[in-house]
């Protein structure tokens, strides 16, 4: 990690100590407050545990042109995307984080795309129902199995490297339900007295982050969930796709993919009417290529359900099979490794605020 | 009416105003957003640049809020007596009762007003818990509160322009008519508030009433009260108030910046504490009383001593009893060493050792009065009194640091401005500016806030109702 950023964030963060105005927006201030001195491990924590809601921002008095130079959510922006650079496995590919994010995954779906056209090519077309027409279960399972799994292993490894360098310790199951409490409720986007925060319009406060964000967890988690659920279907009730409407598939994988698409689409308006100055400018193309990923993995999902039966669906489910492929290829190395990092620093800090 | 304003170099067309804030702090915003609420046409002149609008307010925490049950972030009570005798005694009852308990009643409820119109409070932030009964803090503090308002003021329909720095009122025959700005432009209006704080960040102004002694000071808030408003008013014939020494300054450390410094380059370490000035003697009685009801005296105690300068030193057992500044101190393994670094006379280890030996045996107890006082030695000290024995040993550099001066102009209750015992027919004040008429000397932490927000308001009702 940048021993100059590390440092830049030390000074601001003893700043912030001696000030404690902004306790109440957070969790970031109220865990600075319990300390005095601050190693390493302390920064990349309170990095982590920072949402971006930039409530303490706009409220400081120590903003530029004051020489104090006070730019919090920026200077922990930049520790915070350090910090996944640094526990990435394998590391050569911590690069990615902040090349052209958007160009990089344009490229890999057309990559991915023209694989996926390869393989279907090779093998007999024809021979089942719904997709499995063009693309047979066996080719599907054997590209996708491993794509969901290693990514997901080497974000462990990661995580499991914040874990030490943080000195997070045992895990106890309150801390652990508190976490995802306010994960589930974005505590920390709340302002702490429910009037949102400032992102997209100055100091104004609005929740606006806060819902879509929240559109685009849940709705991510019910398209997974919709997934899952086809797979037990497959493999446990011997039931095949294509699955009607009233099925635990499409009753998850419809409203999940809406909610995707619709949160995804609010989040991309709200980044770019956002101050960047308050962000990591290095990582600005590859978070938003990451939000417009997600964006096309739902939509195309549902364009998908919606041209039952056209001439459009092997274009479409390539499309739609390259965008997910990509979306789980780039995962260890891509914005959506925030969420892992995330829950591990409120789960610490649930854990030290006790 | 219509007529042509030049605006940074630029002609363009504007409007007439109904009223005319100077300041662009919370007594600005307060005024301005009472009466646009009535309708009336409203522009704020804010001297500084947006990125560091709203004065002094920009830098504050809380209100002090009279409350005769829990109120909001508020607990208990705080009747209006307390409240007064809590003024009389930081003020020595220098004093105007009047317009104090005025200011105290209506403190009540403004409170609620704030938070209609958009300012958010918390509970006191960890490290000023004996506040929470009497200081309202506001959520994000004192900048929070003025993007709140002028959020409001401008939904309001209020027009702001920053760098606008007035330079002269226009009067005629005892009544305002315009103001001019720097860049020459003019700007009629049909009546005025004048929220534009005190001189403290004029030097050669404060050096003309402390002498050379005053261009050591720091200037805790902004650049931009240099008074020239003030001393404009006061050279066309208004009522001036308050003696020009007085100000509410503290004790803060020597290596802040010269403006702007704020909240974080204050010490609470005094009461903790041996004090010296840079010949190595003690000055004053360090553990006199609690800190949040002595420190607004150490600014004057520390200004009265040769260069202005003062050294704060503590040993390492009360390192973790007050919050941490944004300086770290500086730090060695003996006395005689840490005498080296800051420099200090010989004379300082005879009262270092004289100290010592005038510790007594006792409970020592950080939070209250607990009578640990010194035997034999001049000035005492009469509570916390340890010896400075284990070390590293630690030290601060303490200047003081001003944040308001109190010379202003004389106002009513109304919070019109006052001209030969009469008062001036459209022209009203609130905030720092006329905070002299109440506070002669002394500080009561939170009070200025106060005395902003009830003149504030007084002033924007007052003359909404003028023009209307």
């Amino acid at each position: 990690m940048s021993t100059e950023t590390l440092q830049n964030a030390r000074r601001q963060i003893e700043i912030c100590n001696a000030c404690r105005y902004c306790e109440g927006y957070c969790s970031v201030f109220p865990a600075i407050t319990r300390q005095t001195a601050f190693a390493d491990g302390d920064i990349t924590q309170l990095a982590n545990l920072c949402h971006n809601c930039r409530g303490c921002y706009y409220a400081c008095q120590y903003t530029e042109p004051h020489e104090f130079a006070i730019n919090l959510p920026q200077i922990l922006a930049e520790v915070r995307t350090d910090s996944w650079k640094e526990f990435a496995w394998p590391r050569g590919f911590a690069r990615a984080y902040d090349r052209h994010g958007v160009a990089i995954a344009g490229l890999l779906i057309l990559c991915v795309m023209a694989l996926i056209f390869l393989a279907g090519s090779l093998q007999n077309v024809g021979s089942g129902a719904g997709f499995y027409a063009y693309m047979s279960h066996v080719v599907m399972v054997a590209i996708f199995a491993p794509a969901f799994v290693l990514p997901l292993f080497t974000a462990g490894i990661s995580i499991r490297r914040y874990w030490t360098h943080v000195g997070g310790g045992r895990i106890a199951l309150k801390d652990l339900r508190k976490a995802l409490q306010d994960v589930a409720t974005m505590r920390d986007l709340s302002g702490g007295q429910e009037q949102g925060c400032n992102f997209e319009d100055e100091d104004r406060f609005s929740n606006a982050r806060r819902v879509a964000h929240q559109f685009v967890l849940w709705g991510f988690l019910l398209c997974f969930a919709a997934t899952s659920s086809g797979t037990l279907l497959h493999y446990v009730f011997d039931l095949h796709a294509p699955y009607g409407f009233f099925s635990l598939p499409k009753l998850l994988g419809v409203p999940g993919g809406l909610m995707l698409s619709a949160g995804t689409a609010w989040m991309i308006r709200l980044k770019l009417s956002a101050d960047g100055a308050l962000a990591d400018a290095r990582v600005r193309g590859g978070d938003m290529a990451f939000v417009v990923l997600l964006f096309a993995v739902s939509t195309s999902g549902l364009l998908l359900y919606a041209a039952t039966g056209t001439a459009l669906v092997p274009l479409l489910l390539t499309f739609h099979l390259a965008t997910v492929l990509t979306l789980f290829l780039t995962l260890p190395y891509s914005k959506f490794v925030h969420g892992f990092y995330r829950l591990a620093a409120m789960i610490k800090n649930a854990k030290a605020a006790k | 009416m219509v007529n042509l304003v030049k605006n940074r170099g630029n002609c363009q067309m504007t409007t007439s105003y109904d009223i005319i804030v100077v300041g662009g702090g919370n007594a600005a915003l307060c005024a301005a957003i009472e009466a646009a609420e009535t309708g009336a046409r409203v522009l704020i002149l804010e001297a500084a640049p947006k990125s560091y609008r709203g004065g002094n307010s920009r830098h504050t925490r809380n209100f002090r809020c009279m409350h005769d049950g829990p109120l909001s972030v508020l607990i208990d009570s705080y009747g209006e007596d307390e409240y007064f005798d809590d003024l009389l005694r930081v003020t020595k009852e220098n004093t105007d009762e009047k317009l104090a308990r005025m200011v105290i009643r209506n403190s009540q409820e403004c409170q609620p007003w704030m938070e209609a119109h958009g300012v958010r409070f918390q509970p006191s932030l960890s490290g000023t818990l004996s506040l929470g009964r009497t200081n309202a803090f506001f959520l994000g503090g004192g900048k929070a509160l003025v993007n709140a308002y002028y959020r409001t003021a401008q939904a309001l329909g209020v027009e702001v322009h920053y760098e606008a720095e007035v330079v002269h009122v226009g009067m005629s025959a005892g009544a305002f008519t315009h103001v001019e700005l720097k860049d020459g432009s003019k700007i009629e209006g049909r009546a005025l508030v004048i929220a534009s704080g005190g001189f403290q960040a004029d030097l050669d102004w404060l050096a003309d009433a402390w002498g050379p002694a005053a261009r050591n000071f720091l200037i805790r808030g902004t650049p931009f009260n240099r008074g020239v408003v003030l001393r404009d008013m006061l050279d066309q014939g208004a009522g001036g108030v308050g003696d020009p020494t007085q100000c509410h300054a503290v004790a803060i450390d020597g290596r802040a910046p010269k403006f702007d410094g704020g909240i974080v380059t204050r010490l609470d370490c005094v009461p903790f504490s041996v004090v010296l000035n840079k010949h190595g003697q003690r000055f004053y009685d360090e553990g006199e009383d609690v800190w949040p009801k002595r420190y607004a005296i150490w600014g004057r105690l520390v200004a009265a001593q040769p260069d202005q300068v003062a050294y704060s030193i503590i040993d390492s057992r009360s390192r973790d009893l007050f919050m941490p500044s944004v300086f770290p101190p500086i730090k060695a393994d003996t006395l005689d060493e840490l005498r080296i670094k800051l420099d200090l006379p010989i004379a300082a280890m005879q009262t270092f050792d004289s100290f010592n030996a005038a510790c007594g045996e006792g409970a020592f107890s950080p939070q209250e009065l607990d009578g640990l006082a010194t035997d034999g030695v001049t000035p005492a000290k009469t509570n916390w009194a340890r010896p400075l024995s284990e070390p590293p040993f630690y030290a601060y550099e303490l200047r003081p640091g001003v944040t308001f001066t109190y010379l202003g102009l004389q106002v009513d209750e109304t919070a019109r401005v006052q001209a030969g015992g009469t008062p001036l027919a459209n022209v009203w004040a609130a905030g720092e500016i006329m905070a002299g008429s109440i506070l002669g000397e002394g500080y009561l932490a939170g009070f200025g806030m106060t005395i902003g927000t009830v003149f504030g308001r007084i002033a924007g009702k007052e003359a909404a109702s003028y023009v209307n």
